[in-house]
């Protein structure tokens, strides 16, 4: 094989590893996950309107936002849909007292430090990570969660910032172009947000 | 090398010269070729031919594979949220409870926190009088005891897999028998105790069975040596100018030493020059900690501590006969004239501590040269003792193996303990205990003793059960649960109860107590308060405020000091030594517990067996202390490299019948003629961690002296053993890494401790650009003072159990492998047989501006925060260990192999779970704690504050007994730490390098006596 042909082989397998990397099969975006019960965050959401936090309850308080215990569920469940078979799972989960097993589907590798309270009170919404929840029929990951993607962010969070006021809101409209940054700009300060030497910080994240 | 040799070579040093080891101090070519390796013993070295060859193939591969590993797919992780989540619970927060550790039946105040249900981490109790917030080794690691996966995990009769129903239905049966005859063949043996529920249950016991009896054995903590005082004294270090030890370790040992570290160093921390400090004269035959810390030290024999307190009584003119006289010239006609005279001159604000391994007649003398002085109710108090009767634990042992032998003993119920393992030896326990017909054993293990026993209960562990302690100062603390018992483990109280036809869980015992207690209906009667001296509406309230708060405030004898009884007469005082003065030839043979796994009851504790034991830092082994001029006069080479192996000896004393083997340490400072073992090691029946290491010495010890016996025989046994000590790891070859002033010199030029050392090189002076960091936000900065480390390593436990640091073995230790992210260096100053001074000085990271750790990964695998941390990613990380070469504090450590546990389910409850587990393959060093550094900053964003100083606790500055650590904002010139670097004895270690480390040091300013 010429000289050429081995730079040539190389470059190629470089290229397929990254292109690998990135691509949805290693990040796992937009795939559905089956669940013990097929929750639809489209009709709770979407539908009934319920604010994130009756649920995700820790979201503004902790860095974990919170998974809703079986009892969140049969608070509604025990007066509404009481014999539906889709609902078996809950309703014996309580009944039982055993724990359901939900899947992760948001999985940030375990040497990541997210936390919740501190993104939703810099005026991050649900929707910038999550994607438009109240649309989807079953949970998928919205975003790639790459450290990539992370940096966009974390060094111009301008471009994401909306009022805290608005953090919950799915239908929220991001101002376009310039207007966002001018926006952003001056949440930024309102906030008190870092800077980016601070937000690119290795410890941020990692510890 | 020979001790002539090293003499001459001391000699030939100027000024203050300071060394680590013996061999240090020898500096043979040898230990220099040992000092120059990063990692000795060939760890980092491919010197096979073929071998580097296929690593370089290998290296090859797995560069190339190292871009694909990302590709891999994460696994599925589940989500299991409560079926009804409790209402304070908030995940990813955790909650702090109140509790106790028993420790030798006395409490240890703690917060354990608590990560949805399980404990991962204690701290002390930051109101509790006996601790004020600090920690100590043992409670720090005791958590590691809980997930133990080798603990004894059901209920056992004669091998077979029981229920605590079964037993309680066999206890009962067993126990109408026993009424019928009033108790007269039951026996309980038990370990100290101050639990007011179960001394309560213990007596409504004997009173039903009047011909019953109660013992008490605890290898460690109940043994006496001479008879016990009749009497506890409770020290007030804060107000003692000058403090004499006799043999007391009372900053290094016991559940007292919290408070006292607290109180001692307090008087030793300096802000002005001008600050006044206290003085510490110690006597001992071994070194210890108190002893590092004296400003002025003696080593005298275990024996000669009765000459040395009656002689000191004379002086301060307590009559009591002329004092025995075996004392050295320079100890009788220097030393002791000099102590009588500070004491005199500080009469009423200076105390005498006699330690708890000496007989009563040295309490007694202790006690009247306070009284001489007018030192009670000033810097000592003298209380009736906390824990319940019997207090001799050896007279008790020996009473009950007589009538065992006897045949009087038909149900013999030990609750805790290992008898059959550490009874004293010339009582011949196992075969008395044979000749019981039924006996019942509670105990975490399925130990030695366990094994001879029907019955076995598996014992709960303290933060698995309910129930009540004493602190040392008699202050009353709730122990409460912080999970289910994981295997269904039951506390004495119920087995007790069980006997008592009251099989109630633990949780209604107490409770049932203390409500009797409040409406004054139990027998003891208790002043039930809070803090402000109110009492309780209901039992309720104090119940609730008693669990909130750890502790019953009204019950502290150092809040509410009490009224002094009449003094001991002091004629009783004079009574004659303790031993007869023809043993007093020989070598004298000094037993003291492991200052880690105590008697073995935390030998499978893999935490304590791999923390450096204070001075010697011997690891996973217990050794023979010896000083230089008694090895050379045995025969024994005085000086080693690195950690070669030790020579064995064996230890005869007479009556005994087998010898002792164990392995020798010269340990300077130790006197002459005095061999100090510690025992606790060589059980065969521990678990996978403790089974079989070390040597045991118990065969040596007898009922009559349990502390120290003269007349001992010590023949070479011609055999070698490794003993693995760190002390020589991470040497920074005498760049005086410590700096020690006298407080005079200090006083007159301040600029003394700078003189020290090598100036700092100025900002600029840098082959990179000096303003690329400009910290403008927060700057974190740390401080150790010298002078307030007493060396008991709580940091370093602190440390291992708040970031997850593995163990690694002894073997591995060996190779410098160790993971501790801090250690504590000790440096010896003047002569190798008595150093006149010893130093500590606990190393973190330094967390270096001019890091020069960071421009050598090739990777950015450690880079600088903004903050001025020196980040270490580990994802990035791939192990090149440049960093680690580059680092010339030597404070980072790799994971050779894969350390830390992964497949041992039973310990992933233990881990914290805002740091990372590290595998194979990276570096790892000291963070500064940046995930508390990371939870505050968030904290203090969303209540949009700045971080307030103090809101930030490392974990070492958490525990530090006694504040010697100091982390905050160097920018905020009001904090502590820039305060404390504003002082003229703040240093920088090896600052002439230009590192500019955010840690810095605050010199040591002694405080000698100028008379001696």
């Amino acid at each position: 094989m010429s000289l050429a042909g081995v730079i040539g082989l190389a470059l190629f397998g470089g290229w397929v590893i990254f292109t690998l990397m990135r691509s949805s099969w290693v990040t796992k975006q937009n795939e559905f996950v089956a669940q013990p019960v097929q929750f639809s965050h489209a009709h709770h959401v979407g539908g009934v309107g319920l604010d994130c936090r009756y649920c995700h309850t820790s979201v503004e308080k902790s860095s974990f936002a919170g998974i809703p215990p079986t009892k969140t569920c049969i608070n509604c469940h025990s007066q509404l849909w009481t014999n539906a078979p889709i609902l078996e799972p809950v309703r014996a989960s309580f009944r039982d007292n055993t724990n359901l097993n939900w899947i992760r589907v948001n999985d940030l590798p375990d040497f990541v430090y997210f936390n919740h309270q501190i993104h939703v009170r810099q005026g991050v919404g649900c929707v910038t990570c999550h994607g438009p929840v109240d649309k989807m029929p079953l949970m998928y990951q919205a975003k790639p969660l790459l450290m990539e993607w992370c940096l966009d962010c974390h060094r111009a969070p301008e471009k994401f910032l909306r009022p805290r006021d608005e953090v919950f809101n799915m239908a929220y409209q991001a101002p376009s172009g310039a207007e966002q940054l001018e926006l952003g700009l001056r949440l930024k300060k309102e906030y008190n947000v870092a800077d980016i030497r601070h937000m690119t910080s290795c410890s941020i994240c990692h510890r | 090398m020979t001790l002539a040799d090293v003499r001459s070579r001391l000699a030939g040093l100027e000024g203050r010269a300071y060394w680590r080891s013996l061999e240090e101090l020898a500096d043979t070519p040898d230990f220099k070729e040992y000092v120059h390796r990063e990692f000795p013993d060939q760890a980092s070295e491919f010197n096979d031919p073929a071998g580097r060859r296929t690593f370089l193939k290998l290296m090859g591969a797995s560069l190339a594979l190292a871009g694909v590993s990302a590709c891999t797919r994460q696994p599925e992780e589940k989500l299991v949220p409560y079926v009804k989540q409790p209402e304070e619970i908030v995940p990813g927060r955790p909650l702090y409870y109140a509790t106790a550790m028993p420790q030798g039946g006395v409490g240890v105040p703690l917060l354990a926190e608590n990560h949805m249900g399980r404990p991962t981490k204690l701290e002390g109790n930051p109101e509790h009088p006996a601790s004020l917030g600090a920690s100590d080794i043992l409670s720090q690691a005791s958590v590691l005891n809980l997930y133990d996966p080798d603990r004894s995990r059901t209920v056992i009769e004669r091998g077979d897999v029981k229920t605590w129903n079964a037993f309680i239905t066999a206890m009962q049966a067993a126990m109408t028998s026993h009424r019928a005859l009033e108790g007269a063949g039951l026996r309980i043996l038990t370990e100290p105790i101050t639990s007011p529920s179960l001394v309560d249950q213990i007596q409504t016991l004997l009173e039903d069975l009047p011909q019953a009896k109660w013992h008490q054995w605890d290898a460690v903590y109940g043994a006496r040596q001479g008879g016990a005082p009749g009497f506890d004294a409770i020290y007030n270090f804060a107000k003692a100018d000058v403090v004499v030890s006799l043999d007391a370790d009372f900053l290094g040992w016991g559940p007292a030493q919290l408070r006292y570290t607290k109180d001692f160093s307090s008087r030793r921390r300096l802000n002005t020059p001008a600050d006044a400090l206290n003085r510490l004269y110690v006597a001992e035959p071994v070194t210890t900690v108190t002893g590092a810390n004296a400003d002025h030290r003696v080593a005298v024999k275990a024996r000669e501590i009765h000459d040395v307190v009656a002689s000191l009584a004379t002086g301060v003119g307590v009559n009591v006969g002329a004092p025995a006289g075996t004392l050295a010239d320079d100890v009788r006609s220097k030393w002791i004239p000099a102590v009588v005279a500070d004491l005199k001159a500080n009469a009423g604000k200076c105390v005498v501590v006699a330690g708890d391994h000496q007989p009563a007649a040295v309490h007694a003398l202790a006690r009247s040269i306070n009284q001489q002085l007018g030192n009670i109710g000033q810097t000592v108090h003298y209380v009736a003792p906390i824990a319940a009767s019997p207090a001799d634990g050896t007279a008790s042992i020996v009473e009950l193996v007589a009538d065992m032998n006897a045949g009087k003993v038909d149900m013999l119920v030990m609750l805790g303990g290992n008898p059959v393992f550490n009874a004293p030896a010339d009582l011949n326990f196992v075969a008395a205990l044979d000749k019981v017909a039924m006996r019942v054993h509670l105990g975490t293990y399925v130990d030695e003793t366990a094994e001879r026993c029907q019955w076995h209960v598996n014992e709960a562990h303290y933060l698995e059960m309910w129930g009540d302690v004493r602190a040392f100062d008699g202050t009353i603390s709730l122990i409460q649960p912080l999970i289910a018992p994981i295997y269904d483990g039951h506390s004495a109280l119920e087995v007790v109860g069980a006997l008592n036809g009251v099989p109630k869980p633990g949780l209604d015992l107490v409770k049932d107590y203390w409500t009797r207690a409040f409406e004054g209906q139990t027998k003891d009667k208790w002043s039930l308060n809070d803090r402000n001296g109110r009492a309780f509406a209901t039992a309720d309230a104090f119940w609730r405020h008693a669990l909130h708060d750890g502790f019953i405030a009204s019950t502290s004898m150092i809040s509410n000091p009490p009224s002094q009884a009449a003094p001991a007469s002091v004629g009783a005082a004079a009574a004659a030594p303790s031993q007869p003065a023809a043993a007093a030839a020989g070598i004298e043979i000094v037993f003291r517990p492991d200052p880690h796994i105590l008697d073995g009851r935390n030998a499978n504790n893999g935490w304590l067996q791999e923390l450096p034991k204070p001075l010697s830092k011997v690891v996973w082994d217990n050794v023979a202390y010896m000083s230089p001029r008694t090895a050379e006069r045995l025969g024994i080479s005085t000086y080693r490299v690195g950690n070669q192996n030790q020579e064995l000896i064996d230890i005869t004393l007479p009556g005994r019948s087998t010898p002792a083997r164990i392995p020798v340490w010269i340990m300077p400072g130790t006197a002459d003629d005095v061999i100090a073992v510690h025992f606790g090691y060589g059980s065969k029946k521990s678990g996978r961690v403790g089974k079989d290491v070390g040597h045991n010495v118990f065969g040596l010890r007898s009922s009559a002296a349990p502390w120290f016996e003269s007349g001992a025989q010590v023949a070479k046994a011609g055999e070698t053993y490794l003993v693995v000590s760190t002390q020589n790891h991470f040497a920074m070859e005498g760049r005086n890494p410590v700096r020690a002033v006298d407080l005079t010199e200090y006083r007159t030029n301040p600029k003394s401790v700078a003189a020290l050392g090598h100036n700092r090189p100025p900002k600029t002076l840098t082959l990179y650009n000096p303003d690329e960091h400009q910290y403008n936000g927060n700057k974190w900065g740390m401080t150790l003072d010298l002078n307030a480390c007493t060396g008991c390593g709580a940091c370093v436990a602190a440390c291992v159990a708040e970031n997850n640091i593995p163990v690694v073995g002894k073997i591995q230790v060996n190779k410098s492998r160790e993971m501790h992210w801090l250690r504590v260096d000790t440096y010896y100053e003047g002569d190798a047989n008595s150093p006149s001074a010893i130093y500590h000085q606990p190393v973190p990271c330094q967390q270096c501006e001019n890091a020069p750790c960071e421009v050598v990964c090739p990777v950015a695998a450690t880079v600088h925060s903004d903050e001025g941390l020196n980040d270490m990613v580990y994802n990035r990380c791939v192990g090149t260990r440049y960093c680690s070469n580059n680092c010339p504090y030597k404070v980072r450590r790799f994971n050779f192999m894969l350390y830390a546990d992964f497949y041992t389910p039973e310990l992933y409850a233990q881990r914290n779970p805002d740091v990372t587990i590290r595998s194979r393959g990276v570096m790892e060093k000291c963070t500064y704690c940046v995930q508390r550094i990371n939870h505050a900053r968030i904290d203090a964003k969303t209540a949009g504050t700045p971080i307030a100083d103090g809101a930030i606790v490392t974990a070492c500055e958490q525990a530090c007994p006694a504040n010697a650590i100091v982390f905050g904002d160097i920018n905020d010139p009001n904090s502590r730490v820039a305060k404390l670097k504003a002082q003229e004895r703040n240093y920088g270690v090896l600052e002439d390098l230009g590192t500019r480390p955010r840690t810095t040091y605050l010199a040591k300013v002694r405080n000698p006596n100028p008379a001696l």
